[in-house]
C-alpha cells in the first residue's frame, strides 16, 4: 500500500510543534542563556583583575627573592614571593602525604568491607559533616590541640595537619565514588580464580580505579593549596624560605592575606602577583586532573 | 539448530579466525595443556608444544550436591537440590529466568556467599569432601573449581599475557615457567594462534569471543578440576559461540564442566547430561537426549517444547 503525497503532508502537519510550544521553548532557552552569562560575569572579572593587577608585579626577581618585610622604600626593596611558593608546595605535599593514604584506605574499607553496615554509614555521615566544616575550624582545632595544648610554637607540619584534615573528606568521597564505579564482575572473576580478597583489591580493583582516584586527589590538593584559614595560626607567617617543617613557614594564601592589608601600594601589588601565581598553580593542577580523568577507563 | 552466521555481521569480519575449522581445532587440542591437575600429580614439566603427544584424558572429580538450600536474606532461592555432576562430563542446567540455575553453580565454588546477605546450607562434595566443611579454605575451593561468567570480563588494566598470568600471580602459585604456563592456558583455550603476536596488548582490545576465551584461559591457568560456566555464550555471536562450544568438548577430557544456559540448542549440542530446574527445584536430570526427547516430567516436556519459559 503506497501513501499519497497528501497523506504525508497531513502526517507532517500533525507532527509539527504548535506556535505556543515554539514560543515557550524559545523563552526557556533565553532564560537559561541569561543565567549562564550572569554566572560567567564574576568569573571573567576575577580573571581580568588578577591579570591586569597581578602581571604588573611579576618579574624574574619576584619568583626568586623572599619578601624582605621592609615595606617603606618602594617596590625595589620589598622582595618577592619565593618563600611563599615553596612553603605552599612543602606544606601541601606533606598534607597530601598524610591525607591521601588514610583517605584511600577509608574509601577502600567503605566500598570493599564496610558496604552498607551501620559503622560504614556512620563513617559516611561524619565524612559528609567534615566536608561542610569551615576551614578555619580545622585551623582552630589544630591550634588548640597542637599549639595551645602542647604549649609549643607554630610549625609548618601543624599547618599541614590542618590542611590534611581539610583534604581527608574530599579524598574519601572521591575515592569511594571511583571504587564504586569498578564493576563487581571484576571483583567476582578475581575471587573466582581463587585469589584472596586483599589481592583482588590490590591487583585488580585499585589499578582500575587509579586514574579516577588521581583526579580526586589532585582536586583535594588544589583545594588545600588555596586555603588561608587553617595556616594562619598553625604555620604563621614569615619571610624566609624554609625547608624545616618544624619551624615557621610562609605560604601563598597567608602572604596574600598579610600583603593586601598593607598601606603600601607596592605591597598590595605583590598580593595581586601572588594571587595570580596561586590561581595559575591551581589551574595547572586542575588541568592535569582533567587530563588524567579523560584517560580513565571508567566512565 | 544454530542460527546461520550472518556473513555481513561486523563480528564475523572482526573475528575471521573464529571460523569453525575442524582440522584447526584438532591441531589446537594436540598441544592443549594436559591441565594443571595432571602436571601437579606427575610433577612433569610441560613439554614443548610441538613434540607433545595428544593429551591423555585426565580423570576429573565428580561433584555431588546434597540437600542444597540457598538464601538471599530471608527468601529461599534453592529449595533443597540433590544432583550429581559426573566426572569428565558436561552437564547443562536449563530452566526459565530466576529458577536458580546461576545460584546453584555459584554455590558449588562458594561464590554465592560473596553477595551481601546470601548464604547456603547443605553439602557440595568434591571427591567426597564437603566444600562447606568449616575446615575448608574458600580460596582453595575456588582454585579447584574455576568459573567463567556471562559477560567476558578481562581485567581492564592488564595485557593479554597478564590476564592469563593473573590467575597464577593473584593466587601466589609458584611462578616459574610463567611464560610456558600462560602459553599452555592460551592453547588450551584455543586462543594462542590468534594472540601470540600481541600478548602485550590490552586484553579488552580483543573481540568479544576472544575475550571470553581469554577468560577461560585465565581460569585454566590456575589448573581447576571443575569449571563452572554461567551462560558463557549469551553475549557472543553465533561463530564465537561455536568456538566456545568446541572448546567445551575439548576441555571435558580434563575437567568436569557444568554449564548454565538459556539456549536449549546449546544444551543439546554440548551437554552429556542436562538438568531442568524450575522455581528453585530440580525437576529432573538425565542424559541430554532423554531430557529433550522423552522427559519423565510433564513440566520438562512443556519447557523443552517451548510451551512456557
Amino acid at each position: 500500500m503506497s501513501s499519497s503525497p497528501r497523506a504525508a503532508e497531513r502526517t507532517l502537519a500533525r507532527f509539527a510543534p504548535s506556535a505556543a510550544r515554539r514560543r515557550r521553548d524559545l523563552l526557556a532557552r533565553r532564560i537559561v542563556l541569561v543565567g549562564t552569562i550572569l554566572a560567567l560575569i564574576p568569573l571573567v572579572l576575577i580573571l581580568y583583575y588578577l591579570l591586569s593587577k597581578g602581571l604588573g608585579a611579576w618579574s624574574p626577581s619576584f619568583f626568586t627573592s623572599d619578601p624582605t618585610g621592609n615595606t617603606f622604600f618602594g617596590a625595589a626593596k620589598i622582595g618577592g614571593i619565593k618563600s611563599a611558593i615553596l612553603g605552599t608546595i612543602e606544606m601541601v605535599a606533606l598534607a597530601g602525604a598524610i591525607a591521601i593514604p588514610i583517605g584511600v584506605g577509608v574509601a577502600v574499607w567503605l566500598v570493599e568491607y564496610g558496604r552498607d553496615g551501620w559503622f560504614a554509614q556512620t563513617v559516611r555521615f561524619f565524612t559528609d559533616v567534615m566536608t561542610g566544616v569551615p576551614s578555619i575550624v580545622f585551623g582552630l582545632f589544630v591550634y588548640i590541640a597542637l599549639i595551645v595544648g602542647t604549649g609549643s610554637s607554630y610549625a609548618a607540619y601543624k599547618g599541614s595537619i590542618a590542611l590534611a584534615l581539610l583534604m581527608l573528606p574530599i579524598v574519601i568521597r572521591a575515592g569511594e565514588v571511583v571504587l564504586l564505579l569498578v564493576p563487581d564482575s571484576l571483583r567476582e572473576s578475581g575471587l573466582a580464580l581463587g585469589a584472596p580478597r586483599w589481592r583482588v583489591i590490590g591487583s585488580v580493583v585499585l589499578p582500575t580505579a587509579v586514574p579516577g582516584m588521581l583526579t580526586g586527589m589532585l582536586l583535594a590538593i588544589a583545594r588545600a593549596a588555596g586555603e588561608t584559614a587553617p595556616l594562619l595560626f598553625t604555620a604563621a607567617a614569615t619571610h624566609e624560605t624554609s625547608f624545616n617543617l618544624g619551624g615557621f613557614m610562609n605560604s601563598l594564601p597567608v602572604q596574600i592575606y598579610s600583603d593586601v592589608t598593607s598601606p603600601t601600594a607596592a605591597v598590595v601589588e605583590r598580593a595581586w602577583g601572588a594571587a595570580l601565581t596561586l590561581v595559575l598553580m591551581i589551574l595547572i593542577l586542575n588541568m592535569v586532573a582533567r587530563l588524567i580523568a579523560r584517560r580513565s577507563r571508567l566512565a | 539448530m544454530m542460527p546461520p552466521p550472518d556473513p555481513g555481521s561486523k563480528v564475523a569480519e572482526m573475528d575471521p579466525e573464529g571460523r569453525p575449522e575442524v582440522h584447526r581445532s584438532e591441531a589446537t587440542s594436540a598441544d592443549a595443556p594436559a591441565g594443571g591437575l595432571r602436571q601437579r600429580i606427575t610433577g612433569e614439566p610441560p613439554t614443548a608444544a610441538e613434540s607433545e603427544p595428544q593429551p591423555e584424558p585426565v580423570t576429573a572429580p565428580a561433584v555431588q550436591v546434597e540437600g542444597l538450600r540457598a538464601f538471599y536474606g530471608d527468601s529461599m532461592q534453592l529449595k533443597g537440590i540433590d544432583i550429581e555432576f559426573r566426572a569428565n562430563e558436561v552437564t547443562a542446567i536449563i530452566g526459565p529466568s530466576g529458577c536458580g540455575k546461576s545460584t546453584l553453580i555459584r554455590c558449588i565454588n562458594r561464590m554465592h556467599e560473596e553477595i551481601p546477605g546470601a548464604r547456603a546450607e547443605g553439602r557440595v562434595l568434591l571427591e567426597g569432601a564437603d566444600v562447606y566443611d568449616p575446615s575448608v579454605d574458600v580460596v582453595a575451593v575456588r582454585r579447584a573449581i574455576g568459573m567463567v561468567f556471562q559477560k567476558p570480563n578481562p581485567f581492564p588494566t592488564m595485557s593479554v599475557f597478564d590476564n592469563v598470568a593473573a590467575g597464577l600471580r593473584l593466587t601466589a602459585r609458584r611462578r616459574e615457567n610463567l611464560n610456558q604456563k600462560v602459553e599452555k592456558a592460551l592453547r588450551g583455550a584455543g586462543l594462542w594462534d590468534e594472540v601470540s603476536d600481541r600478548l602485550g596488548q590490552p586484553g579488552i582490545g580483543l573481540s568479544g569471543g576472544q575475550q571470553q576465551r581469554l577468560c577461560i584461559a585465565r581460569s585454566l591457568a590456575v589448573g581447576p578440576e571443575v569449571i563452572l560456566m554461567d551462560e558463557p555464550c549469551s553475549a557472543l555471536d553465533p561463530i564465537a559461540t561455536l568456538r566456545i562450544e568446541e572448546l567445551i568438548a575439548e576441555l571435558k577430557q580434563r575437567v568436569t564442566i557444568v554449564i548454565v544456559t538459556h539456549n536449549m540448542q546449546q544444551a543439546a549440542r554440548v551437554a552429556d547430561r542436562t538438568a531442568f530446574m524450575l522455581s528453585g527445584e530440580l525437576v529432573e536430570v538425565g542424559p541430554t537426549q532423554t531430557i529433550f526427547t522423552k522427559p519423565a516430567d510433564s513440566r520438562t516436556e512443556e519447557y523443552v517444547t517451548g510451551k512456557f519459559g
